[in-house]
């Protein structure tokens, strides 16, 4: 059985339980922006597994949104809280409408891809922001979890829900690795290198884009769950054009090198955005461009290239020290 | 694999000394950290989130000087000295920022939030920190009366936006009593909605028959509003109503003026004071103007108030507006608490503020509503006039609406006391 597994993925099993020990040991607001990390990076866990594909979706935010609002609206009027049925709930939703999108969006590849992803998540902007019922754009706030019928309170709750969060986030980046090192998952960097070979050879790329699509729309519905049920609140600012390029920011910013820089990349921008908010609560966006612009210009594969190319001098190093 | 986990173990542990070090520093005695929470980027920063900050800032300095008239010419809160941090509303992890601003910061009180949607998320996790949270200038009514029904550590120190819009609709038929119809122009989203309901449901209950003619509802930040003034023009409504804000609200003014629109119907504008210094004689005479409160022009005399809008003027060389009226309100209101319990222990100062009548510069706050902790006020609107002597837009034929008259009773809720026909309602 662990013959199977590659390195990232015996890291991701040993980091469940570090993750869940850190949430008893640091202080509980690090362990706030830990868990709606988590959730938010499984959507850009969506985004790098299509730009995997060359795809860039500026519109991941629709399935981070359908995700939270399918909870929140089983919440509001089915009375529903358990963490099983939203999550199922949520997944549901964002598989359903991204398998009926994703007809038309596997015909288009590049900027046309991204215009007609964003169009589609601001249609759901342009809607909830009418719809009253829904709090039109003050959103409404979802119940606390419970989980089989046991309702946890006070602190019991929030560690609860933490554990909750982390769980499925480690499910999914483990098949969303396996997914990746699966022939599935190589058709799509091959679209990206030359699609016609691609069908020359025999698979459907509409067929593999399609597929990445879907799977893409329900890491991004989970989150949209557990990120929903961390802040206790949905607006349809999750489905606006600047959270789904929040998504985008972070995929470029982490790369696209390994499954689990997206996470990553996604808590250490939120921790670096709350000291440049502490550090000049005026301008603190410039840092975060800054920032950018800097990681494009000396590293355009991402923050995850310094560990490959360590990595890479390492070995360099023993090959010539076995040599010698 | 050993060093994979070296390597994470290791680089945790980096980033946990390095957050958790800057957080040991306590704060001294004689002082008392307070969190400000405003737009600082964004849409909503120029209008409302900036003068707050601004007004903050005055008020801080003056406060921990000892500055400001009585009754608060004494020096800090209960003699502790304000500590500010400021932080941006601006974010997309407002719970996570509040927690860190609470946890890690170390705030004794937060004084924030402009946007609804904030406060709606905020409202609940205020409760859960057991922090002292005091809302300044989000209008909905829902806080209290949906999401946290028994407050106890959170407050809000202006009068929810149901007030702006009875006592809009009870002016605008002192003025035009013989109105029959009645349109709004309101922009499609949470303010918008809300506004224009509260308003047209005042207006049916206060004038049997009158008619909606059009609702128009253009998307927030459209700028450009030539076919829904097209609409209201063929419409011909006696009222036109709008609680839009900031440029877009001076977009409508000077594209609706050019139309004829303010000749043709009477506009009442829920939070036209905002624009009363920019535009002067772009604004339409005869236009009503509410500023949600008796804030700005529409401030009482008093001394509080004239202290208040020559040290803002000095200082950043406009007069404040309401934004800035509701920050006093918050700041004035914890430093009365906090001087009235002689502490700055938060349960203390919590007790203190728990139904506390105060006096600010735009009039009397009395804590009133759910249970002592959301507040009401009385209102004013007037009509604008422009003065080319002066070259300064004035506010003509005031009217003040008592606190007890446009709020409605403690434990009945916003809408149900429009339906109910303002029952308990005391306008003398």
């Amino acid at each position: 059985m662990t013959k199977n597994l590659d390195r990232t993925e015996k890291g991701l099993i040993i980091s469940l339980p570090v993750l869940i020990a850190l949430g008893f040991i640091l202080p509980e607001w690090i362990v706030n922006y830990i868990q709606v990390s988590l959730g938010t990076g499984l959507v850009a866990l969506g985004v790098m597994l299509q730009m995997r594909a060359g795809l860039v979706s500026f519109g991941q935010g629709l399935y981070f949104c359908i995700g939270g609002y399918a909870a929140g609206m089983a919440g509001k009027f089915l009375g529903v809280s358990d963490i099983f049925v939203l999550v199922a709930l949520g997944l549901f939703a964002s598989v359903t409408v991204a398998f009926f999108a994703g007809f038309l969006l596997r015909r288009y590849r590049e900027i046309f891809f991204a215009m007609l992803s964003l169009a589609l998540s601001m249609i759901l902007f342009g809607l909830l922001s009418k719809l009253e019922v829904l709090g039109s754009t003050d959103g409404f706030n979802l119940p606390s979890a419970t989980y089989l019928g046991w309702a946890p309170e006070g602190d019991t709750a929030k560690y609860a829900l933490y554990v909750a969060t982390c769980i499925p986030t480690i499910i999914c980046t483990i098949l969303l690795n396996r997914y990746l090192r699966g022939p599935m998952g190589y058709v799509g960097e091959a679209i990206r290198e030359n699609e016609l070979r691609v069908e020359y050879l025999g698979t459907s790329a509409h067929r593999a884009v399609h597929i990445k699509y879907i799977i893409a729309a329900a890491v991004s519905g989970i989150g949209g769950v557990l990120w929903a049920l961390a802040l206790g609140h949905v607006d349809p600012e999750m489905t606006n054009w600047t959270t789904s390029g929040q998504f985008v920011f972070v995929s470029i910013l982490s790369g696209t090198g390994n499954i689990v820089a997206p996470l990553f990349g996604t808590f250490i921008l939120e921790i670096v955005r709350v000291y440049a908010v502490e550090a000049s609560p005026n301008t603190w966006q410039m840092i975060l461009g800054t920032l950018m612009l800097l990681t494009i210009i000396f590293l355009p594969k991402g923050l995850w290239s310094l560990i490959q190319k360590k990595k890479a001098a390492i070995s360099t190093q023993k090959m010539a020290g076995s040599e010698s | 694999m050993k060093t994979f986990l070296k390597k994470t173990i290791l680089s945790t542990s980096i980033c946990l000394t390095a957050v958790t070090g800057s957080a040991l520093s306590y704060a001294a005695a004689d002082e008392v950290k307070v969190g400000f929470v405003t737009f600082l980027s964004g849409g909503a920063a120029g209008p409302f989130g900036i003068p707050a900050r601004n007004a903050a800032e005055l008020m801080i300095e003056s406060i921990n000087a000892g500055k400001v008239p009585a009754p608060y010419n004494s020096a800090g809160l209960a003699g502790a000295k304000i500590n500010p941090i400021f932080i941006d509303e601006n974010s997309k992890q407002k719970v996570a920022d509040y927690k860190k601003l609470v946890q890690k910061d170390g705030a004794d009180i937060v004084v924030g939030y402009i946007s609804s949607g904030s406060c709606k998320a905020i409202a609940p996790v205020a409760e859960e920190e057991k922090k002292l949270t005091v809302f300044f200038d989000c209008g909905t009514p829902q806080i209290f009366e949906d999401i946290n029904t028994k407050p106890e550590y959170l407050f809000r120190t202006a009068a929810h936006a149901t007030m702006d819009n009875v006592a809009a609709a009870k002016y605008v038929l002192s003025i035009k009593k013989d109105a029959s119809s009645i349109a709004g122009i309101n922009q499609n989203y949470a303010w918008g909605q809300d506004s224009w309901r509260d308003f047209s449901a005042s207006m049916k209950k206060l004038k049997g028959g009158v008619k909606v003619s059009t609702e128009q509802f253009p998307k927030i930040y459209a700028g450009q509003y030539g076919s829904e003034i097209s609409a209201l023009l063929t419409k011909k409504p006696s009222i036109v109503h709008s609680s839009f804000w900031g440029g877009d609200m001076e977009a409508l003014l000077i594209q609706g003026s050019g139309r004829g629109l303010f000749s043709r119907s009477q506009v009442i504008l829920t939070t036209g004071e905002t624009a009363m210094q920019r535009l002067g004689p772009q604004m339409p005479n005869g236009t009503i103007i509410g500023a949600r409160g008796p804030n700005g022009p529409l401030a009482p005399d008093n001394e509080l108030n004239d202290w208040f809008r020559k040290a803002y003027f000095d200082r950043f060389g406009s007069y404040p507006t309401y934004p800035s009226y509701h920050m006093v309100q918050a700041i004035l209101g914890v430093k009365a608490a906090a001087d009235k319990a002689a502490s700055t222990e938060q349960n203390k100062i919590k007790s203190a503020l728990k139904g506390l009548d105060f006096t600010t510069p735009s009039g009397n706050v009395s804590m009133a509503l759910s249970g002592g902790h959301q507040a009401i006020t009385e209102t004013a609107y007037g009509t604008y006039k422009y003065n080319k002597d002066t070259g300064k837009g004035t506010l003509v034929n005031i009217k003040r609406y008592a606190a007890s008259c446009v709020n409605p009773p403690a434990n009945m809720k916003s809408l149900d006391w429009i339906e109910s026909g303002f029952k308990g309602a005391n306008c003398q």
